[in-house]
């Protein structure tokens, strides 16, 4: 497949190279974090009326799901303020280069046996599960980011490099295993030099950048996964090896050969968790919701039992029946999990259009609730922009529905034709993908029953 | 003149996009008489009870919104209707369901924490949506088979068939 290198361009090596343009972009960010836990921690405890809720779960939310993974990958965790406040006493340096002696870390190596993605897929349930109450409350909003810097300053002084961010962020492992799709890459000019390169700067660091602070040499990279744009390879490598490449889009689904369990069962865990957060909070179920709500009592533990066991067990035994009939019906010789790690890729273009579709509608319904909250973002009668006054109406009514409906068809039509494509490349497999493709059909429909005009 | 393989490569999806377009204009089902409803529709702890409604198209549909504990409002995505009830009181608003489809009601006053969630569906019949959906949904997958089979981008090289 064709790219296009980025950074061929003068002007945009000289701009990705520098930390200075990132650094800005991360420093506004943290204010406006700062604003955030504000608001959420002594502002007003109505969620619309609210500067932490609507920045946060609608503003946010939906940038990061409609713009930022799909078209620029990780982009995002490259200017995310939460890890800064723990990587800054973790180097003993604000955004500059290194210094000799710098730093308070003690920087051990993460343990081994918590490498990959469990813990994150761990995080990520666990925030799940107190959706509800995380979305809809401010200063749960605020407890939840203040907890998460504090994890993250933690575990920057302790382990090495961005230990939460590569690890543990509940949200980083979602990113990064959607930033597959994104039309952007950093990849290196030529493996060769990388094999010569003896001192591997781009992972141990030098005076002009840090060694990868997610933890990848960039000469071995062949999907976005876990890396994290943050340009520190760009900076330290001395031959001018490393690019930043635009690509066709999914180009990292190709890839092939079985994906690593954590892997597989995050494609799952992301399908299933879109699949449950469209029922619960786009249907007309009320009496879920209320259970979801009312975290500690009877009716959320049956709540978060259900949630759990359909995105952690169910979905993943449906798959794995229907991987089981596939190899049966197409007589290749593979173990069920082997067939569904390799498969597991496929899924990530129906799990990501399912929570595309499902950001979308929660956006237009309430993205009016921006302009007020904007306008007087710590609740203190002040009219910044004018906009203190826009009442409510949602967007997009007509048009939306027909909008989500294209989007679900057509990650269900990638999925299918990626199913196919990895079944094609297991020799006399293409039955293989049938049975897959009957449930990725079904639970189509299902979000289709819930978001469908 | 086009080679047999050439011309498979053009009607598979030249097949399914016809399937698709006639799918989506083949009448489903008919559009039974209309008639006039009334409907009394209770909104509480964050719910509408009932939460699901079904008329027909044509009906003269008039709602009783009823707030049972706060203020709560109902605002009908797709029709220009928009209802107000005071604690214990009910609020009517009445309109033609004169467009068939499924069309999602929430409340339209702030009322606590789950107000954004606060959400009912309204089904006009014959409402084929989802029918339709769902068939285009089945068509997208036989594209998705076709589009893998024409244009392979994994190297055969991964497993082995059994004998």
């Amino acid at each position: 497949m064709t790219s296009y290198e980025l950074t061929r361009s003068p002007f945009a090596r000289a701009m990705l190279k520098s930390r200075w343009p990132q650094l800005a972009v991360q420093l506004g960010l943290l204010g406006g974090l700062g604003l955030v836990i504000a608001s959420g921690l002594l502002g007003t405890p109505v969620g619309s009326r609210s500067f932490a809720i609507v920045m946060v779960w609608i503003v946010w939310w939906a940038a990061l799901m409609l713009v930022a993974v799909p078209w620029l990958g990780r982009a995002w965790c490259s200017v995310c303020p939460l890890p800064l406040p723990g990587e800054w006493l973790q180097r003993g340096v604000i955004g500059g280069p290194p210094r000799r002696g710098s730093g308070s870390a003690r920087g051990l190596r993460w343990p081994r046996r918590l490498r990959g993605m469990w813990v994150q897929n761990g995080a990520f349930l666990a925030v799940a599960i107190l959706s509800l109450p995380v979305l809809t409350q401010p200063r749960w909003t605020g407890i939840l980011l203040v907890g998460l810097i504090v994890a993250a300053v933690a575990l920057g002084l302790i382990f090495e490099r961005r230990a939460f961010c590569r690890y543990v962020c509940p949200v980083g492992g979602f990113i990064g295993l959607y930033s597959q799709v994104a039309p952007v890459e950093v990849r290196v000019r030529d493996a060769a030099v990388c094999a010569a390169h003896t001192s591997k700067t781009c992972y141990t660091g030098n005076e002009s950048g840090y060694g990868c602070p997610w933890n990848v040499f960039p000469g071995s990279l062949q999907v976005n996964t876990y890396c994290g744009l943050c340009m520190e390879c760009l900076r330290t490598c001395p031959h001018d090896n490393v690019a930043i490449n635009l690509r066709p889009v999914g180009a990292d689904l190709t890839q092939a050969g079985p994906r690593a369990m954590d892997e597989a069962f995050k494609a799952i865990l992301l399908l299933g968790s879109g699949l449950a957060y469209t029922a619960l909070l786009l249907g007309p179920w009320g009496r879920a919701r209320a259970a979801a709500a009312a975290v500690g009592s009877g009716a959320w533990l049956l709540y978060a039992l259900g949630f759990l066991t359909f995105v952690a067990a169910a979905l993943p035994a449906l798959l794995l029946a229907a991987t089981r009939l596939g190899l049966w019906l197409s007589r290749i010789r593979l173990t069920p999990i082997a067939a569904l790690r390799t498969l597991s890729p496929a899924l990530i273009p129906l799990g990501l259009s399912v929570w595309i579709a499902f950001s979308l509608s929660f956006l237009l319904a309430n993205l009016s609730y921006a302009g007020p909250v904007l306008s007087d973002p710590l609740n203190l009668g002040w009219n910044l922009l004018g906009t203190a006054g826009v009442g409510w109406a949602p967007l997009g009514q007509v048009l939306f529905p027909w909008l989500t409906i294209g989007i679900l068809i057509a990650g269900l039509a990638w999925s299918s034709q990626r199913l196919g494509a990895i079944a094609e490349g297991l020799r006399g497999g293409p039955r293989l993908a049938w049975p897959m493709r009957v449930v990725s059909l079904m639970l189509t429909i299902g979000v289709l029953a819930v978001l469908a005009p | 003149m086009t080679s047999p393989s050439a011309r498979r490569v053009i009607l598979a999806p030249l097949l399914i996009g016809l399937a698709a377009i006639g799918w989506l204009l083949v009448p489903l089902r008919p559009a039974l008489a209309p008639s006039s409803r009334t409907i009394r529709i209770e909104a509480g702890n964050f719910e509408y009870f009932p939460s699901q409604l079904t008329v027909q198209r044509g009906d003269r549909v008039t709602l009783e919104l009823v707030a049972r504990d706060v203020v709560h409002g109902l605002h009908l995505d797709g029709y220009a209707v928009d209802i107000t009830a005071d604690p214990g009181q009910t609020a009517r608003a009445t309109f033609v369901a004169d467009h068939a489809g499924t069309f999602t009601f929430r409340c339209s006053i702030p009322c606590g924490p789950l107000h954004p969630f606060m959400i009912g569906k309204l089904r006009v019949d014959p409402s084929d949506t989802l029918a339709r959906a769902a068939g285009l949904a089945l068509l997208a997958v036989l594209f998705g088979a076709w589009l893998a089979r024409a244009k392979a981008d994994i190297p055969a090289t991964v497993g082995a068939a059994a004998p």
